[in-house]
């Protein structure tokens, strides 16, 4: 759609004005199971983070030299998912060798990711909207890093809101939803500083 | 069918209100319920169908590779119902965007194929699967509609709300009213789950 646009403002764009959170819907499920606690949260949020922008560039050169050159695009959908979960499961074996203590940190959520529509999601916001490499490696990273502040902050929130008079019907899922949609009516404002779709 | 299966799956513990499991894919085309209708029943049909054909081939996978094969199952129908939204109705399949393909990482289809379908016969498991959808099609039609309607002032495209009054709500557009109604929802039907006594 906007192949001309520049990495610096997508990669800002990814993490604020079209936050893949909250503008997007994407990666929900686990954001709402996990964001109960700052900790867990922060190494979910780097998991994903890391997961994505892996995840991100890989699909994206299976695309363009594989799929798309022997036509069967219409095989993404298979593709980029055992493609992430080969990644996320090489990813598990690598951290677990290298380092223990990273491995308690970011390990226990690596295969929660899996199943995080964010990542697909990426994957096919790339493909529909033609981003080149440049572009794809920013628009990853960004939506990675937009993730892991939007997940902090509803951490943070949530902590507050466990302790505070909420009505009987409201409690737990409820007020979290609310939150997060004041949340996004936040990152709203930033849409007049950048306009990426 | 079995009725009682489908008052579990759409009223006692309908996915969304138990865990807001699977809004991932869908909350987004929520705007339009053109849109709305479309996607759901694609889940719909998704989750019944790799409901059945997981129920179907249960002896034959070898559980620790489970997983792994129940999400190709899913991408395989997803792939299905893909390709004929793209040649029947190639504009509602332009404005759905990815969210089709994000149908794979519905967790709601993972949900019933492990909770279900991996132990239950095909015909149970294809009405499980299908009224789990129905369920998560109900709420997701609720918020389409106020979003639309508001949003708009039209229901499927048709005007409802004359344009000379109509003041449209800015909000119901954005993302955020997505988030609101859904809370909004879930305040709603949660006392009145109690009361019946489901455990909330």
């Amino acid at each position: 759609m906007t192949p001309d646009i520049s990495a610096f403002s997508l990669l800002i764009g990814a993490v604020f004005t079209s936050n893949i959170l909250l503008a997007n819907y994407l990666g929900m499920c686990s954001f709402i199971a996990i964001s109960r606690d700052i900790n867990s949260s922060n190494g979910l949020g780097m998991a994903v983070t890391l997961v994505l922008t892996i995840t991100g560039l890989i699909n994206w050169l299976i695309l363009q030299y594989i799929l798309i050159p022997l036509g069967i695009i219409y095989l993404r959908y298979i593709v980029f998912i055992v493609v992430i979960a080969a990644v996320v499961q090489m990813l598990e074996m690598i951290i677990d060798r290298l380092s223990q203590s990273l491995y308690m940190q970011l390990g226990i959520y690596l295969p929660l990711i899996t199943v995080n529509c964010a990542i697909l999601g990426v994957a096919l916001f790339i493909e529909i909207r033609q981003y080149n490499f440049l572009q794809t490696l920013a628009y990853s990273v960004g939506s990675g890093l937009g993730w892991w502040l939007a997940i902090i902050l509803l951490a943070a929130i949530r902590k507050k809101t466990d302790k505070s008079p909420v009505p009987e019907g409201l409690k737990g899922t409820g007020i979290t939803m609310i939150t997060i949609g004041v949340m996004a009516m936040g990152f709203l404002g930033f849409s007049g500083m950048l306009a990426v779709q | 069918m079995n009725k009682g299966i489908f008052i579990e799956n759409v009223w006692r513990s309908n996915p969304i209100f138990m865990q807001v499991l699977g809004i991932c894919s869908a909350l987004a085309v929520t705007n339009l319920l053109t849109n709305t209708f479309t996607m759901t029943i694609g889940v719909t049909v998704t989750t019944g169908l790799s409901s059945l054909t997981v129920s179907i081939f249960k002896s034959l996978i070898p559980r620790r590779v489970r997983m792994i094969i129940q999400v190709l199952i899913i991408s395989f129908y997803v792939i299905i119902v893909d390709l004929l939204l793209q040649t029947f109705f190639p504009d509602i399949s332009k404005s759905l965007g990815p969210y089709v393909g994000l149908i794979i990482t519905n967790c709601i289809i993972m949900g019933r194929a492990e909770a279900c379908a991996i132990s239950s016969p095909p015909g149970t498991a294809l009405w499980d699967g299908l009224t789990a959808g129905f369920g998560y099609m109900a709420v997701l039609m609720c918020i389409a509609f106020f979003r639309e309607l508001l949003g708009f002032g039209t229901l499927f495209g048709i005007r409802i709300i004359p344009a000379e009054i109509f003041l449209p709500w800015t909000i119901m557009v954005t993302p955020p009213s997505a988030f609101f109604l859904l809370g909004i929802i879930i305040w709603i039907v949660k006392p009145i789950l109690k009361k019946q006594g489901v455990e909330v």
